[in-house]
């Protein structure tokens, strides 16, 4: 009897424990399945390194009207006056004879005048322009105490806190494209919006443009905007001899464009 | 153990204290953040994306005024963002009521983009501010959100060209021309002998342009007690472009 009894019970036993430890283990796999859950809602956020974003620029779209400019200044409260832009558009007048004549009255942001001159106009156009956010960007180098720097997603910011305010970056620029702020006597200059672009929205300069002249993407990603652009577009950038590698792409730009 | 030669003792305690000095100092000045990310404070990454935003997006826009993203959808400013004519709306999308977003009207604001310039790209739709409609506000004939104006009808045109041309740079221009003629359907096919009625007295000009008149408060008015004696409106008025004479 004994020994015919002693078998079951240790099935019911093994049973019990096997049911025991199934449990444990479904538990166990459940609860780290919803941490994991919970922590992957928190890395979809936002996570700098997983982008690196660039413009594009359609010049034979750009039709001067100037909204870029006066969005970025409402975007990033840059100074009104006619000296401070984080990004401008230029007149590119060619003759057809002599020297290439261009402008930017206060930026582009108010119009263009109608230019007089008796000289035969060959080409004319015009050419948003801004921060390149270089990849080996000379303003970085030159800074001093390290408030200017790339960020993990390709854009070239400035730590006001940290600035010290004392012009190099201004001077090395090849392009331009920083300021001194009259006020707080740190520098500025365009960051893509970052506020906005880590929000998930467009740089307000791409945000008003009419004609869709400016594109903005990310270089990381195989579905952005410039992936299209690159495609079908000649593409060069400004300064290429500067060893800048910028990150502002022209399409089928003139080669009188400096 | 090798004994200290004396005059070591003083510069290994300068030493010492310099390189103390220099380690607390560093501790002090230099940015808890700095250097975690490359040689800059990590922590001023978050402060530029802590910026307020002022431009909302298209996007917020259509969340209330879709009725306005459909008509738009298949006009010529079918890509335009919103805040591109009505400027920066974040205060507006958060609080819809406390603030308005600015509504162009004036005469001026269109051409910023519309006013002919020879730098603009070719088929970019231009025109010449001092000769299109001048003195009429843009949106009494376009509106904004879709833009193409509404044609007057052309078939008159085929036969009275001169008078069309004349008509299409007036302040008339969005008047077809039964508003005044009375035109029989047979006039078409035998135009000579069926003829098309001219206005008879002042009453068709008074319609729209005496004071009491129902119509637009952008149409000039007159006193028709006062205005003109007995005269006929067209003695003095060419219809077909009212502002030449």
């Amino acid at each position: 009897m004994m020994n015919t009894n002693r078998p079951q019970m240790w099935r019911r036993d093994f049973l019990k424990t096997c049911a025991q430890k199934l449990s444990l283990i479904a538990g166990s796999i459940v609860a780290v399945g919803g941490m994991k859950a919970m922590a992957g809602e928190e890395n979809d956020k936002y996570n700098p390194s997983e982008h690196n974003y660039a413009m594009a620029i359609d010049i034979h779209k750009c039709i001067g009207c100037g909204r870029c400019v006066e969005a970025c200044k409402k975007e990033n409260n840059v100074p009104l006056d006619g000296a401070h832009f984080r990004t401008w558009v230029e007149r590119y007048i060619i003759p057809e004879d002599g020297e290439t004549y261009v402008d930017s009255p206060n930026g582009g942001m108010n119009g263009f005048p109608e230019l007089k001159s008796d000289k035969n106009v060959l080409r004319t156009f015009f050419v948003p322009k801004l921060c390149n956010h270089c990849e080996d960007p000379p303003c970085v180098q030159v800074c001093p105490v390290g408030a200017t720097y790339i960020s993990p997603d390709g854009v070239v910011l400035v730590d006001s806190e940290y600035c010290v305010g004392c012009r190099y970056c201004i001077q090395a620029c090849p392009y331009g494209a920083r300021y001194l702020h009259p006020e707080k006597l740190v520098a500025e200059k365009c960051t893509f919006c970052y506020h906005r672009i880590t929000k998930g929205l467009l740089p307000a300069c791409v945000e008003v443009c009419p004609t869709g002249a400016r594109i903005f993407g990310d270089l990381k990603k195989t579905s952005s905007p410039l992936r299209r652009f690159f495609h079908f577009m000649d593409i060069s950038v400004l300064k290429p001899w500067m060893n800048t590698k910028p990150k502002v792409y022209y399409g089928s730009i003139d080669g009188e464009v400096k | 153990m090798p004994r200290i030669p004396r005059q070591i003792i003083p510069l290994i305690i300068i030493i010492v204290i310099v390189i103390v000095g220099f380690i607390t100092a560093r501790q002090i000045f230099v940015p808890a953040s700095f250097g975690d990310l490359g040689f800059y404070r990590a922590d001023a990454l978050k402060e530029a994306t802590a910026i307020e935003i002022n431009y909302a997006g298209a996007n917020a826009c259509v969340e209330c005024h879709s009725d306005i993203d459909d008509l738009k959808a298949s006009a010529f400013h079918r890509k335009l963002s919103c805040e591109t004519c009505h400027g920066p709306s974040a205060k507006h999308a958060d609080a819809p009521d406390e603030t308005l977003p600015f509504i162009p009207k004036g005469r001026d604001f269109c051409p910023v983009c519309h006013g002919y310039n020879p730098s603009r790209p070719s088929g970019f739709p231009q025109i010449l501010p001092e000769q299109h409609n001048p003195g009429k506000a843009c949106i009494s004939c376009h509106n904004p959100h879709n833009p193409t104006p509404s044609h007057t009808p052309e078939e008159c045109s085929a036969c009275h060209r001169t008078i069309a041309n004349q008509k299409l740079v007036s302040h008339h221009t969005s008047l077809p021309c039964t508003q005044c003629h009375n035109v029989p359907k047979e006039h078409r096919a035998n135009p000579r002998l069926i003829r098309a009625e001219k206005p008879a007295g002042r009453e068709t000009c008074t319609a729209c342009h005496s004071k009491s008149a129902v119509s637009s408060l952008e149409i000039p008015r007159i006193d028709i007690e006062t205005h003109g004696e007995r005269r006929v409106c067209w003695d003095c008025h060419y219809p077909h472009f009212p502002e030449g004479t």
